[in-house]
Order: structure tokens, then C-alpha cells, then sequence
């Protein structure tokens, strides 16, 4: 079960950036940027600020369009596919500054992302068929395990907004959770939290690796991206300077000259 | 941006001693069982049958029949609040040309109806069916919009709707169109002194009593909505959109659905009103009442049904009921409206969320007081780096 697929060295694909480029007016996000994650795998994606690490979860999850180059998930190109769209296919994110529907109860926030999956037209929901009210049987049934799985089982209620932070950004991966994703994005998960609640955050993303989804993940925390990643990318002004697994990048001289240099950020 | 700030000291005491006090009956509300519920629903519509009653009248509107004002201004205010409930209060758009869809509903049987020969029953149909289409015709091209600007898009549809019924020979231009035919009778018979279901000229109760089963109707399936995944979506949209959107939700196709079920909840208020009144014209379509009923809606407390049907309620009675003043009644009307949203900014009775949002000054109006750009250039928001 806990079988780590990371050290065949080449898993199958199941995002694959090629040559993406995005530029805004003169400024230049992303620069042919190569990256392939495979399936089963913990990704981490690092780098200084700015360098362009969460303009790579814009262009997967279809916020933006990459000026140049091709994204594709699970073998299709999902570039130039609606956000829900791509979302539908697989790939869910939870964002760097919290953003939860704030006044909806935890459940409801869940629900929302579980919703993806439902069919339930207008009509299907006003007349309360059948096959509605067992979609949102199920539904509930699904956000409740989500919320026990990410450990605030008993928060059901709860407006978002008065959950404490560390379990906001729990609530988010119960959210993303919830869209049944083949690829998790995790943008800076452990900002803001304590030694404990890091801890306890690392063992959640590989349980989450562990029931067969792969995660990529923006992170700041050396210690935690060093201890749960299978490899890692590192971006510097939009370029990608360095991959591989945890002790190549930390031997890898031009990632300490442009990161792991800076003694603040070694921590 | 926050609204407290703004207040003085006094205005926020006085917000205080207003504000509350829904609390308790809402969570012994939420724990009453099932029984006790549609016993208090059974209650209700008992009493809303009733309502007509002669005494009540004589309380109630003094100048003018009860049971006339009960049908119009009063119930027709009730049910357009609700249908333009589900579209500023539930999908959070901010609609004001919503009287366009009352006139579809309205022209749709008077047209049918005196041209055609169709019956009422039919033309509520077809008449819900084209406020319907001609929700998803404005919204198509303009929920893509946000805030400001769809509001003013909507505002120009409502003036667009009234003017072309204006300028068109056909439906009888300025002068309208006059001799449209009642509803068939369903039935002879009476019941204390009333035909309920004898729709004629002289008694307003029958269309009164119509009027009521059409609004538990549309009660019925707008709260069924509201906990659905639909309600779930429109709440989602209104949080926070860039993030409902990354979530699955197909946030334009949610909103046009709430469009369209806005506008035909409208258009059947319609179809109703002009069965009653054998003759309407364009003038019967103003943009004042757009902003009448949205008042209902802001007033009452935008995203709960209760609150919005008693803002219709009031704002419906109150001019009728201080008739007597002659023209003053606008005015203390209006100083009425104004001092309601100084010392209960969120409505009468609000919805728990809607009064959170308002307390954050994030939701508001419509997404009035969000960022305000097109798909593409408001992407940066979600962009922090």
C-alpha cells in the first residue's frame, strides 16, 4: 500500500508541459518551461518569488492560456480547455491565500467541489427527483469522509470563515479533494502553520499520494518538500533550472546559487 | 469599503438595537420537526386564503378594495420579488430591467389571448416558456459582464422591451392592446359567498386565489433550489467566482439558469396580471417598477424568501394603506426606504449569509462592489505573485 512508485525513474506521464511560454504584455512569466510529473508521484515545484511557479498552476488549471507550448493531462492537451472543464477531467488546486466560499458551512464547501461530478439539472433539482436526492445522499456521504479524511470531522457546520487557519487550508484540500482529481495542485500548503501542524500536513499529502492520486505541490518549507517530494523542479524567472530528485537539487549549483543560498530560506 | 467605518457612533447604536433578535426563532425553526413545519405552512396558506376578508379590509386599505389591492400591487409584487430573489439575491447579478420579463409574460397573453383565441392555461405556458427564452436572449450576451456593467445592460434591455411594444403597430403601439379575455372557469361553484375558481370581471378573488397557489408553487421550487447543487453554485458564484469556477462549477451556465428562472417566474406574474385587467400598455411596464421590486427585494432582505416577500408586501401596502396623504405618501414612502437602509442595511429579515456578506462588504449588491472585469482580465486575482 504505502509502495513508493517513485523510484522507477520514469512513471508514466500525467501532466506534461511542453515549451510552455507565458508572457503578460513585456513581462515574461514562463519561459519554454519543460515539466512531465508522473502518475503516483509527490512533485514539488520551487523557486524564489516570482519566479513564476504559480503562473504553472494558472496555465494547468486553464486560468490563463500559455502564449506558446502545449499542456496535456492524462495524454489530452487541456490548454485552451474551460476551467471547469479541466477540473472535470482531473486536476484540482487550492490556492496560496485561502479562498473558500467564506460564509458556507465546511460541508457546503465540500459539497460545492463533489458537485462537479453531479448531474442534476435545473429541472432534476426543482421537482426533487429521485436520482437528485441520491446524488446529494451521496454527495453528503462523500464531503463527510473528505473532511474526516483531511482530519476536521467534526467542523461539518461550521462557517469556513470561522474555522481556524490551519484547518481553512485543510478545508480547501478537502474541497479540491472532493472534484475526484487524478492531479492535486497544492499551492503553499504549510504557509502559515505551525512545526505541528506541518507535520501533520506532510502525512496528509502522502495519504493523499496514497489513495492513487499524484500531487504536485508549490512549497516554501525546505524541510517539508525535501522529506515527502519524489522529485523536484525548480523555477527561477520563469525558467526551469533544475529537476530531480531531493539530493540532486540540493547539490545542484545553480539552485543554491539562486535559492538555497539565501541562509533565510535553508531554514 | 467597510461600511461601519463610514457610520457615525450613533447610526451603528441604532443598527444595533434594530438588528437581531432572528436568531432564536430561526435555530428553534431549524430543530422543529418535520410535523410542525407543514403545520405552520398549512397555516399559512389557510391564512392567506383568508386574507380577502371585508374586516381586514377596512384596516388594511381604507381608500381602496382590499381585495383588488391584494391581487395588485400586493401579490404580483410578492411573486416578481421572488423571481428576481433568485437572480440579485441567490446568483448575486444585479438585475434592474427585471420588469421586462413581467411585460413578455403580460403582451405574450394578450396577444395570444385576443389574436389567437388561445386559453389562459395554454398561454401560461408558452408566456413562462418565452420570458424564459428571452432571459437566456440577454443573458447570453451578457453575464459574461460583471457589476456595473450588467446592471446597466439590464437596464437598457427593460427600457429596449417597453419601447419596441411602444413603437410596434402590431401589439397596438402606445395604446396597447384592450379586451384581453379571463381565465375559463373551472368551476361554478361557491364556497362561503365566493367562486373560487369563477374568473370573471367584477370579483378580484378568484385571480387573488390563483395568484397564491402560484406562489407556493414558485415558493416550492425556488427553496428546492436553493439547496440543491444549483443554490449551492449561485452561493459559490457569488463568494468568490474565479474560485467556483476552478472548483467545476460551470459558473456562466448557472447564472444564465438563473436568468432564466427569474424571467419566467416574472412572465408568468404577467400572463396573470394581464388576464385580470383586460387591457394593458407599454406605460403598465415602467422602469420604476424594476426598481420597485428590487427595492422589495433589498428591503425585505436579499437571498431569503420570507424577507423578500414581506419587502414586497410593504412596499406594495404602505402606499395604499396612506392613501389618504395624497401625494406626501411618495414622499414619507420614500423616507421610509431610506431610513430602513440606514438602520438595516441588510433587510428585514436577511438571509444568515447575505448579512455576512454585507457585514464584509464583499457581497452586496449584486457583485457591485467586486472586481469588475471580463473573464480574461480578471484572472490576475487569482494571481498573487
Amino acid at each position: 500500500m504505502n509502495e513508493p512508485a517513485a523510484f522507477s525513474e520514469a512513471p508514466r506521464p500525467l501532466l506534461e508541459l511542453r515549451t510552455v511560454t507565458m508572457r503578460f504584455g513585456g513581462v515574461v512569466a514562463l519561459n519554454g518551461v519543460e515539466l512531465i510529473v508522473g502518475e503516483g508521484e509527490i512533485f514539488a515545484l520551487i523557486g524564489p518569488n516570482g519566479a513564476g511557479k504559480t503562473t504553472v498552476f494558472n496555465v494547468v488549471t486553464g486560468v490563463y492560456q500559455p502564449t506558446d507550448g502545449e499542456v496535456r493531462f492524462a495524454g489530452g492537451r487541456i490548454d485552451g480547455k474551460k476551467r471547469y472543464a479541466v477540473t472535470k477531467l482531473g486536476v484540482a488546486r487550492t490556492f496560496q491565500n485561502v479562498r473558500l466560499f467564506h460564509n458556507m458551512s465546511a460541508l457546503e464547501n465540500v459539497l460545492v467541489g463533489a458537485d462537479a461530478h453531479h448531474r442534476t439539472g435545473i429541472a432534476g433539482a426543482a421537482l426533487g427527483l429521485p436520482w437528485h436526492r441520491h446524488e446529494e445522499r451521496d454527495g453528503r456521504a462523500k464531503a463527510r469522509e473528505l473532511l474526516e479524511f483531511v482530519g476536521i470531522p467534526r467542523r461539518l457546520e461550521e462557517t469556513a470563515k470561522n474555522l481556524p487557519y490551519g484547518d481553512q487550508r485543510r478545508l480547501e484540500i478537502a474541497r479540491a479533494l472532493a472534484t475526484d482529481p487524478k492531479l492535486v495542485l497544492l499551492d503553499e500548503p504549510a504557509a502559515g502553520m505551525n512545526p505541528a501542524e506541518k507535520y501533520a500536513l506532510q502525512d496528509l499529502i502522502r495519504k493523499i499520494r496514497d489513495s492513487g492520486r499524484t500531487v504536485l505541490l508549490i512549497e516554501h518549507d525546505m524541510s517539508l518538500v525535501m522529506g515527502i517530494s519524489d522529485r523536484i523542479a525548480v523555477l527561477d524567472f520563469g525558467e526551469k533550472i533544475a529537476e530531480g530528485r531531493p539530493v540532486e537539487v540540493q547539490n545542484n549549483r545553480r539552485v543554491i546559487e539562486a535559492y538555497l543560498g539565501a541562509p533565510a530560506d535553508a531554514s | 469599503m467597510n461600511r461601519h467605518s463610514n457610520g457615525t457612533e450613533a447610526l451603528t447604536r441604532a443598527r444595533r438595537s434594530v438588528g437581531g433578535g432572528l436568531e432564536p426563532v430561526r435555530q428553534r425553526w431549524a430543530a422543529a420537526p418535520r410535523w410542525a413545519r407543514w403545520l405552520v405552512y398549512l397555516a399559512l396558506i389557510v391564512g392567506a386564503l383568508l386574507l380577502p376578508a371585508a374586516s381586514l379590509g377596512t384596516f388594511m386599505t381604507p381608500q381602496s378594495d382590499w381585495a383588488t389591492v391584494l391581487f395588485y400591487p400586493i401579490g404580483i409584487y410578492i411573486l416578481l420579488a421572488i423571481g428576481l430573489n433568485v437572480v440579485v439575491g441567490q446568483a448575486g447579478l444585479l438585475d434592474l430591467g427585471y420588469v421586462a420579463f413581467f411585460a413578455i409574460g403580460g403582451y405574450a397573453m394578450a396577444v395570444l389571448g385576443t389574436r389567437f383565441g388561445w386559453s389562459f392555461w395554454e398561454i401560461l405556458v408558452v408566456g413562462v416558456l418565452a420570458s424564459a427564452v428571452s432571459g437566456l436572449i440577454l443573458g447570453a450576451p451578457t453575464l459574461r459582464l460583471r457589476g456595473d456593467y450588467l446592471a446597466i445592460v439590464t437596464l437598457g434591455f427593460g427600457e429596449i422591451v417597453r419601447i419596441t411594444a411602444q413603437n410596434t403597430d402590431y401589439i397596438g403601439g402606445p395604446r396597447g392592446i384592450a379586451g384581453i379575455p379571463h381565465p375559463p372557469s373551472l368551476s361554478d361553484s361557491e364556497i362561503f359567498g365566493v367562486a373560487p375558481f369563477k374568473y370573471g370581471v367584477l370579483d378580484p378573488r378568484p385571480y387573488y386565489y390563483m395568484l397564491v397557489a402560484l406562489i407556493v408553487i414558485t415558493i416550492i421550487f425556488a427553496k428546492r433550489l436553493e439547496n440543491s447543487r444549483v443554490g449551492r453554485a449561485w452561493m459559490a458564484i457569488r463568494e468568490d467566482e474565479d474560485a467556483a469556477e476552478l472548483m467545476g462549477v460551470p459558473t456562466f451556465r448557472f447564472k444564465l439558469a438563473a436568468f432564466a428562472i427569474g424571467a419566467s417566474i416574472g412572465g408568468a406574474a404577467g400572463v396573470v396580471w394581464s388576464a385580470k385587467v383586460i387591457s394593458i400598455i407599454p406605460n403598465n411596464f415602467p422602469f420604476i417598477l424594476s426598481a420597485t421590486i428590487l427595492a422589495a427585494v433589498v428591503l425585505g432582505g436579499s437571498g431569503n424568501i420570507p424577507g423578500v416577500m414581506l419587502g414586497a408586501f410593504l412596499i406594495a401596502w404602505l402606499p395604499e394603506r396612506f392613501r389618504g396623504f395624497q401625494d406626501y405618501r411618495v414622499l414619507a414612502f420614500g423616507a421610509v426606504l431610506v431610513l430602513m437602509m440606514a438602520l438595516r442595511p441588510e433587510g428585514l429579515l436577511p438571509s444568515r449569509r447575505r448579512r455576512a456578506e454585507l457585514a464584509e462588504g464583499t457581497g452586496g449588491m449584486g457583485s457591485l462592489g467586486a472586481e469588475v472585469g471580463g473573464p480574461e482580465t480578471s484572472a490576475p486575482a487569482v494571481v498573487t505573485k
